[in-house]
């Protein structure tokens, strides 16, 4: 099945927009992808005619808002393929996510223990596992990556031992758009340290279609919904049953508990053990919209068309002098990385942004990576399927200008 | 280098009529900044609040500040030398009485290149107001 590319534009408002008087050319998709029409209505729909608190029906509309909110973590749950929809835990975001769990590591590990994450890491993986590991005395291993971008199963491997207690390590690299091998990866962790727990970081992941939680085999998943079309302010962190079920509440307060009197508290069960307080209603309401829509196109399709949208982008950087792609990992999707000999990028992000192009520019919240790589940032263009080659010719023009006006 | 007054410069941007001319002006301001030798480029000198790496290093000479400034990125250095324009070797009541944001006004940055980008303008005329608050 064929994407058509035309009449899924047409369901994004914002990508009629102008910018300085040019048609908007959104390539920041990476950092958040634009919503269509659904998700907007879903909102909109949620806050006209339904809002109200959940999980206390009293009244009708209670009701109907618990419904939809339950609803939504099983949207979430069938997209992510998790084998129960109690493991669904919403969060703000892949940073929460991550949070919840590396906040929990920090009082079981100890000296001796190993935490191995990857040098591809944005900070939302590395600083709360690196703080995670001062705490508590545990020693952070890094996996190292090929100049490509690559990270091999082997580099992977060779940081792990029996001593591992944990591993976290991204889906997708946010900065080079580099694929980890994570089902191998996760049998790796299994076969060395049969103990240690795996997180995937999906913020990336999940907006490439295809993430299923049971296949892959790790422990927990952490995405954020603005990502994957979805609002900002939730995300989801999944982990599998028999782990999440007893880990340590992380939040306390309304909704969590069991029980309360004036001097104590029992917990609830999962999963509104690890959801104190009043959840983002709409926003989880919001997200599945936004993953019933993403799933109505054929994720195979979608790949095939950002894989072309890709080959189209590299081939056309050639026709620019001193254009370096900054991670050409064979395995990668969705982000054109890249440096221009003796133009620094915060330049070229300026003159494309008066053009109407969006892109991002900086270290992209990687700046170990950054330094790994020997440059001090990129200009990122990131690629989504409402994306068109027409865009990437606008993007390369802009770029060529750029080049002529800083040089 | 001898920067142009603000007045200069304000007539001279309003004088080119579209962007490409306007942002080629502030690169070639930018590329006749004088830069920081790189021995001067240390983190006691950076501003933060900037996207790009900023150093501003200050001077008394006499009654008045003077400044040097640099960055790594072009445009960030042509509006440098815009804020250089405007502040250096002023004295500091001179400083704090400018009017800096009817400057940018003028010279049509807003829309161009605004304040919250984080390319650290703001920052940057932040830093050299407190000096000069300092020294009043």
């Amino acid at each position: 099945m064929s994407l058509d590319i035309e009449a899924i534009r047409k369901q994004f408002p914002i990508l009629a927009r102008e910018v300085h008087n040019n048609p908007l050319v959104y390539l920041d998709n990476a950092a958040t992808t634009q919503k269509p029409q659904v998700v907007i209505d879903a909102l909109v729909n949620y806050y006209s005619n339904t809002n109200s608190n959940v999980h206390r029906g009293a009244h009708f509309l209670s009701d109907e808002a618990t419904r939809q909110f339950e609803n939504a973590r099983s949207t979430v749950q069938k997209f992510i393929g998790a084998a129960r929809v109690e493991e669904i835990i919403w969060t703000s975001g892949t940073t929460e996510g991550i949070n919840i769990v590396a906040k929990a590591m920090a009082e079981q590990l100890q000296a001796g223990d190993e935490v191995v994450v990857t040098e591809l890491e944005h900070h939302a993986n590395l600083v709360t596992w690196q703080q995670a590991c001062k705490k508590s005395g545990a020693t952070l291993k890094v996996a190292s990556i090929e100049d490509s971008g690559e990270l091999t199963l082997e580099a992977f491997k060779a940081q792990l031992s029996e001593n591992t207690r944990f591993t976290s390590f991204p889906h997708i690299s946010n900065a080079l758009g580099t694929v980890n091998p994570v089902i191998d990866m996760v049998k790796a962790v299994r076969q060395v340290a049969p103990k240690a727990l795996v997180l995937i970081d999906g913020a990336q992941g999940v907006a490439h279609g295809d993430v299923d939680v049971q296949a892959i085999g790790c422990d927990f998943y952490a995405f954020s919904g603005h990502k994957v079309f979805g609002p900002t302010g939730i995300g989801v962190l999944w982990g599998r049953y028999e782990v999440l079920e007893n880990w340590p509440v992380w939040l306390t307060g309304g909704e969590m508990i069991a029980t309360v009197t004036y001097q104590d508290a029992t917990w609830g069960k999962l999963p509104n053990r690890l959801e104190a307080g009043t959840p983002n209603i709409a926003g989880a309401i919001g997200l599945a919209a936004a993953l019933e829509w993403f799933s109505q196109f054929d994720s195979q399709a979608v790949k095939a068309y950002e894989a072309e949208l890709m080959s189209y982008a590299v081939a056309k950087a050639s026709e620019i002098e001193g254009l370096r792609l900054v991670g050409n990992s064979p395995n990668k999707i969705g982000v054109f990385s890249f440096v221009i000999e003796g133009v620094h990028p915060a330049d070229i992000g300026f003159i494309l942004d008066r053009q109407g192009v969006a892109i991002r520019t900086g270290d992209h919240c990687a700046q170990p990576l950054m330094a790994r790589l020997g440059v001090p940032g990129t200009a990122r263009a990131s690629f989504t399927l409402y994306n068109t080659k027409q865009e990437i010719d606008v993007f390369f023009n802009a770029l060529k200008k750029a080049q002529t006006m800083l040089m | 280098m001898k920067l142009p007054s603000p007045n200069d410069i304000v007539e001279d941007i309003e004088f080119l009529d579209d962007w490409e001319s306007r942002y080629q002006y502030i690169i070639d301001l930018g590329k006749a900044l004088p830069k920081l030798d790189e021995s001067e480029r240390q983190p006691e000198y950076k501003v933060k609040g900037c996207q790009s790496d900023v150093w501003l290093i200050d001077e008394t000479k006499g009654d008045v500040l003077a400044f040097r400034t640099d960055s790594d990125a072009l445009i960030v250095r042509g509006l440098l030398a815009l804020v250089l324009a405007a502040y250096n070797e002023k004295k500091p009541e001179d400083i704090l009485a400018f009017d800096i944001d009817a400057y940018f006004q003028s010279l049509d940055l807003e829309n161009h290149i605004s304040p919250t980008r984080g390319n650290g303008l703001r920052a940057i005329v932040g830093q050299i107001k407190s000096l000069a608050s300092a020294k009043v």
